[in-house]
């Protein structure tokens, strides 16, 4: 059923990570991402790994997950691979036609699976430990200093929230009104492209419109509340940091340093 | 004619959260016969709703409406749905077409009728929910009131001339007016014809006035099948289960409490009237 869609997937538990200030695990993630285009040794990777596979122990997320979250970007892997074997020149080590193997090519095209392998599951381990409110609230804090700027961080961090938080509601929405239309004979499932497409039609329009009447709703009840941006707004979870981010930011620290430190005296 | 027998669905079978939704369902609807079913929200009623026009499969139990097994995978949906039409909840929402006509025609053309029985069904069908069809039919439906909207939809169900039409809860959200328009329409249409209704309510009172028999539903469990009389003498058990008597069924119980003489289970409020009537002479 189209309800057993699982999006913006947090794996619910109580580790040491999960408890993480968000603010701690955005930043902590978008520097790993930078160190991962830092390294340019395969002795670089085995850092990056090892620390990552620690996140993972610590977190108990069941590694059946992380895999899950990898399944849809195998394609992209997959192409990068042949991309780099085919193209790079070097040293010849296969040959057949206009295609050829060097030595370089194989070596790039390791690097570069290793690298986005590591990329998504290290980010991916963000949104399985972090709920979605506290990644929005972690991206609003984190976007406040721009607010001088002015850049809508608040307005930002709504739209997110509201946006993730329509998810189940509008695939609620979705397997109804296809339902509605199967019971007046609508089918989905036979017929050519062009047929197939038509038949979303009835599905479309009503889903449509059922957006637009939520979003009306939504609208007048945040209006309700006197919802007005984020002039004045107080929180009921305020996030603060505890001494264990402050723990969380010292490893990191030392992770980093490593990185640096193999590709100073390393390179 | 509809039989259900043994009827069990379970949701997400054999994951951590599945839940037993249906639990050994059997009854029978005969021709013309208007049933009404009630139930706790979370009862199992959509869900056997579902099953009736075979947009859900049981895990077990069969499903035979006039001696087609619509539970068997190789029979036709088409067929099925020829034969069991279901209005859903709030079924202005499923409405798409540019005009009235246009819409209500989708489920005739589905069926692969030819065009002019479909035009002929869709001129019958707007005029049976009480619409002009003249001065509808190229209206688009989203300019239609609220009420008007839902006969439209009522009127595309009807369209496709199901020997059993079932409806959830056609009068949710109306206001008093149109939920009195919705039901007459409703009687009206069982009136014509040997059709069998299925109405899903939870207006109690709506169901004691207009249908043949009650089918109460508790947690997925079939709890008591029988007529409006025999169903609403069995207050405990309905409060029990989180539902309510018929008012008029409430005040002659309340007074029965406190003294009065009165043993007969009315339904409506003329029949309580009447009772209460009877004994202060």
């Amino acid at each position: 059923m189209i309800r057993d869609i699982t999006l913006g997937q947090y794996y619910p538990g109580s580790s040491w990570i999960h408890k993480l200030d968000p603010r701690v695990k955005i930043l902590a993630t978008l520097l790993y991402i930078v160190a991962l285009f830092v390294i340019h040794k395969f002795s670089g990777f085995i850092v990056a790994f090892v620390a990552l596979e620690a996140v993972i122990i610590i977190s108990k997320v069941p590694r059946k997950f992380i895999w899950r979250g990898l399944k849809p970007v195998l394609l992209i892997i997959a192409f990068t691979l042949l991309i780099n074997m085919f193209m790079i020149k070097g040293e010849v080590l296969w040959q057949m036609g206009f295609l050829h193997i060097t030595r370089e090519g194989l070596r790039t095209a390791a690097f570069m699976g290793i690298r986005l392998v590591l990329l998504i599951i290290g980010s991916s381990m963000l949104t399985l430990t972090t709920r979605p409110i506290g990644l929005t609230d972690g991206i609003e804090a984190l976007l406040s200093p721009f607010k001088k700027l002015g850049l809508p961080a608040h307005e930002l961090a709504m739209m997110m929230t509201i946006a993730l938080r329509f998810i189940p509601t509008l695939l609620e929405e979705t397997d109804k009104i296809i339902k509605a239309q199967q019971a007046r004979g609508a089918d989905f499932e036979s017929g050519n492209i062009l047929r197939r497409a038509k038949a979303l039609v009835p599905i479309l329009v009503p889903l449509f419109i059922s957006a637009f009447r939520i979003a009306q709703d939504l609208a007048m009840a945040m209006e309700a509340r006197c919802y007005g941006g984020s002039v004045k707004r107080t929180r009921m979870n305020e996030m603060k940091m505890g001494s264990r981010d402050l723990v969380a930011a010292l490893l990191f620290m030392v992770f980093l340093a490593l990185i640096i430190l193999q590709r100073v005296f390393m390179g | 004619m509809i039989e259900v027998k043994n009827l069990t669905h379970i949701y997400s079978e054999d994951l951590p959260h599945q839940q037993k939704a249906l639990e050994d369902v059997s009854f029978t609807a005969g021709d013309g016969e208007f049933v009404g079913i009630i139930g706790h929200t979370g009862s199992g009623k959509s869900t056997l709703l579902q099953h009736l026009n075979g947009l859900l499969k049981p895990k077990t139990g069969t499903i035979i409406v006039d001696g087609l097994d619509i539970t068997d995978k190789k029979t036709s949906m088409i067929e099925v749905r020829k034969k069991v039409g279901l209005v859903f909840q709030y079924p202005e929402y499923q409405l798409f077409e540019e005009t009235v006509a246009k819409d209500v025609a989708f489920g005739p053309k589905n069926l692969g009728l030819s065009q002019e029985e479909i035009d002929e069904r869709v001129r019958q069908s707007i005029t049976a929910v009480g619409l002009d069809y003249d001065a509808i039919k190229n209206m688009s439906p989203f300019e239609l009131s609220g009420g008007q909207k839902r006969r439209v939809a009522i009127a595309g169900v009807i369209a496709m001339n199901p020997d059993v039409l079932i409806l959830d809860e056609p009068t949710a959200g109306l206001n008093p007016k149109a939920h009195q328009d919705i039901l007459n329409l409703v009687t009206g249409i069982h009136g014509q014809g040997n059709r069998t209704v299925i109405l899903v309510s939870h207006n109690m009172n709506d169901i004691a006035r207009i249908c043949d028999r009650v089918l109460v539903m508790d947690k997925g469990r079939l709890a008591m099948n029988g007529t409006p009389k025999e169903v609403f003498a069995r207050e405990e058990e309905l409060k029990s289960m989180g539902l309510a008597l018929p008012d008029a069924a409430e005040i002659t119980s309340r007074l029965r409490k406190a003294g009065m003489n009165i043993n007969e289970i009315c339904l409506t409020i003329e029949e309580a009237a009447e009772e209460i009537a009877k004994v202060r002479k």
